[in-house]
């Protein structure tokens, strides 16, 4: 047998009696990810708005904004919307809380936008649901716009002297509405895609544990060196380098077994859904060998085991906190969202967020891709140092 | 240490033919530390051969340099004619090495250990199957041997420990302070096993501050201060070098500093040292006519004697006699 694999034999043995590893590597992480997502799940969610209509016109012009533009809203799923009685109604479920909004379209809405008249539509609003409200308001204000753009085209045509009929204004409306750029909503990029909250945390904490797991291997080697076995190891007839092979090919299978533990435990025991489960291999090969790296790393900068955890424990909360492993960082700006991109952590989310959307390898290709240059980097760096590293 | 190669063997500056293991003017330096300085040695197949010094002399560095764990500055090793450096596979392969510390694996048990270890000696699985049988009943363990190391007595320890450099029957075994922090009882059981394993033909490098050790176990001695050899030989070859030297050793209730400095004063002493403990000793020629004049000397400084013991020579005053401190100073 190899020596590296006579090595991490032996290592892997160890570690299994060892339940404080057990512990670290599955245990903790799954505890984390089902409180989390207990906790946090139904806020994280994304879920449609609830909003109320009055129609107290019910003319033709207010059926289309109830019809067409609430209708759209609905189509896209991004709201839920009932037909309310009256003003009074709509102001007491968005107090209530049983709507987030609600607009108030008046009585002779339709009458006065072809007249003079002022008119307007009222939108009731929660301070409660501050983006549901607000989102509201914009739609309100869009439609409204359209309106205002008629009525000041048929306006000026009336200052000119020409007298215009019913069928000329209706003309000159749809003229004047399809002479305007729509307003679309639209998805912005596949990166905008976000995992479900059991999915996010179970990932998030499996990944911020993954560096405390893998150290499990590299960093043994200093406690080897403070136990004197080291030096027994290096007397021996094996190659240095099959030394620090050993350790890393332990770090690789506990880091894969304890993801493949947790992957499947999630999603048994808290629904998470991983997606596909090569690319989700793919994905947690490349993050457990760039995980591996940046442990390989820290532990040839440490001399004593004490300075080697404490580091670790650095690096590992830095990492984790800067790659969304407790929260979306895409949510907290440009500029960390753009940092987080040099953790693991980051690219292991990303991967499964892009994942979330169907799809197989070629999905998660490029988060695959910049794990495993991280892995090579980090890696090529720990070689470099393998006489500090492996060294009595 | 200069050899010379005669009809095909080689002979080193000892005069025995085809050494085992020949060092010559190894080097080794820590930053400002000069840890080992120019040191040559060799040694015959089935010679127990002794590094003898204080703690800090340089004997463990030494001895890492040989059993391929440290790279020398200077200076090289040969291993049955294999040059020794931390990369030489062929000349490890010769050696067994049992470090100071206990390097095993507490959370293994001792047949785990001993069997991780032969696969590293690259012993087919048949054959370190049978060679942890053989150890384990070696060094008395087979009946503890699926109980963890953590379980162990300190002397359990320390023999699975020499057990492990006994694996793949090497050519040389290494010993760095084996019985170190070991009940007399397990010293002793160790000490024989090493007795045994020199008549089997197996070259022994064996570091020790303990003379007594020394002078049992080793065929020849060297003896290492401040990094240097300052003395090799047989302990009759280095003992008579004292001519008829006797060793008298004072234990004084005072400053034995004081009562140092007032004996080194008289003519008949030629080495005193003292130390912290409260113990004197004094090198003389004939410790019949000198102990008088050596106990009014040391009770005029104020100091009570409480014991006086007058010993043949022995490598503990040569050590004195070539460096002026003792050897557990």
């Amino acid at each position: 047998m190899h020596p590296a694999l006579t090595l991490a034999g032996k290592d892997l043995r160890q570690r299994l009696r060892d339940r404080s590893a057990v512990m670290l590597a599955v245990v903790v992480p799954l505890a984390l990810a089902a409180i989390f997502s207990v906790l946090f799940g139904p806020s994280s969610t994304p879920r449609a708005f609830e909003y109320g209509v009055v129609d107290a016109d019910g003319s033709a012009m207010t059926r289309g904004f109830t019809a067409e533009v609430l209708g759209a809203l609905e189509d896209a799923e991004v709201a839920e919307v009932i037909a309310l009685e009256d003003a009074a109604a709509a102001r007491r479920q968005v107090r209530d809380g049983d709507l987030d909004a609600a607009f108030v379209l008046p009585a002779g809405f339709d009458t006065g936008v072809r007249g003079d008249a002022p008119v307007a539509i009222a939108v009731v609003g929660s301070p409660d649901s501050v983006t549901a409200t607000s989102v509201a308001r914009s739609v309100a204000r869009s439609y409204v716009g359209g309106l205002n753009a008629v009525r000041v085209a048929v306006a000026a045509i009336g200052t000119s002297g020409v007298r215009l009929g019913p069928a000329d204004i209706e003309q000159v409306a749809e003229q004047t509405v399809h002479g305007v750029s729509p307003v679309v909503l639209a998805d912005v990029s596949a990166g905008a895609r976000v995992l479900d909250a059991k999915t996010y945390f179970a990932a998030g904490m499996a990944v911020f544990f993954l560096l405390f797991t893998v150290q499990f291997g590299v960093s043994s080697l200093i406690d080897e060196r403070a136990e004197g076995t080291l030096a027994r190891l290096l007397a021996a007839p094996v190659p240095r380098w099959s030394i620090l092979a050993g350790k890393l090919l332990t770090s690789v299978v506990l880091g894969v077994a304890s993801l493949t533990v947790l992957v499947v435990a999630t999603s048994l025991l808290l629904g998470a859904t991983w997606g596909n489960p090569l690319a989700v291999a793919a994905l947690v090969l490349c993050g457990v060998l760039a995980a591996t790296g940046i442990t390989a790393v820290v532990a040839s900068t440490a001399r004593t085991a004490e300075q080697a955890g404490s580091w670790q424990a650095v690096v590992a909360v830095s990492l984790g906190l800067l790659g969304g492993a407790f929260f979306p960082i895409q949510q907290s700006g440009s500029f960390l969202a753009t940092a987080s991109l040099i953790t693991p952590h980051a690219w292991f989310m990303q991967g499964l967020a892009n994942l979330s959307g169907g799809g197989g390898l070629g999905v998660v290709a490029p988060a695959c891709v910049a794990l495993l240059v991280m892995a090579a980097a980090t890696g090529a760096v720990a070689l470099a140092r393998i006489d500090r590293v492996v060294a009595p | 240490m200069t050899s010379t190669q005669t009809l095909g063997t080689q002979r080193d500056a000892t005069g025995r033919e085809g050494s085992l293991l020949r060092c010559d003017r190894l080097k080794k330096t820590f930053g400002d530390l000069k840890a080992v300085d120019d040191v040559s040695f060799a040694i015959a197949p089935g010679e127990t051969y002794g590094l003898l010094g204080p703690n800090g002399a340089g004997k463990t560095t030494c001895i890492s340099m040989v059993a391929g764990v440290l790279e020398a500055d200077g200076g090289t090793i040969t291993v049955d004619g294999e040059p020794m450096t931390t990369r030489s596979l062929s000349a490890k392969s010769r050696i067994g090495y049992v470090p100071q510390d206990i390097a095993l694996y507490p959370d293994l048990t001792g047949r785990e250990n001993l069997a991780f270890f032969a696969t590293l000696s690259r012993l087919g699985r048949r054959e370190a199957k049978d060679r942890v049988a053989e150890v384990l009943e070696v060094v008395g363990l087979t009946d503890r041997a699926r109980d963890k190391v953590q379980t162990y007595s300190g002397g359990m320890k320390r023999r699975l420990n020499i057990g492990v450099g006994l694996l793949h029957r090497p050519r040389l075994l290494i010993l760095d302070e084996p019985t170190v922090g070991v009940d007399p009882q397990s010293r002793n059981a160790i000490l024989a096993s090493i007795e045994q394993l020199s008549t089997s033909g197996m070259a022994v490098l064996y570091t020790t501050h303990y003379m007594e050790e020394a002078e049992r176990l080793c065929d020849r001695v060297g003896i290492v201060d401040l990094g240097r050899l300052i003395a090799e030989g047989t302990p009759r070859e280095l003992t008579a070098r004292l001519g008829e030297a006797q060793h008298i050793e004072l234990t004084v209730e005072g400053d034995p500093t004081r009562v140092a400095m007032a004996l080194r004063r008289l003519p008949v002493a030629s080495r005193v040292s003292a130390t912290a403990e409260g113990v004197v000793d004094v090198l003389v020629h004939d410790a019949g006519t000198a102990l008088p004049e050596v106990l009014d000397e040391a009770t005029g400084t104020g100091s009570a004697i409480r014991s006086v013991t007058v010993q043949e020579p022995d490598l503990e005053a040569v050590f004195l006699h070539l460096t002026g401190k003792r050897l557990r100073d």
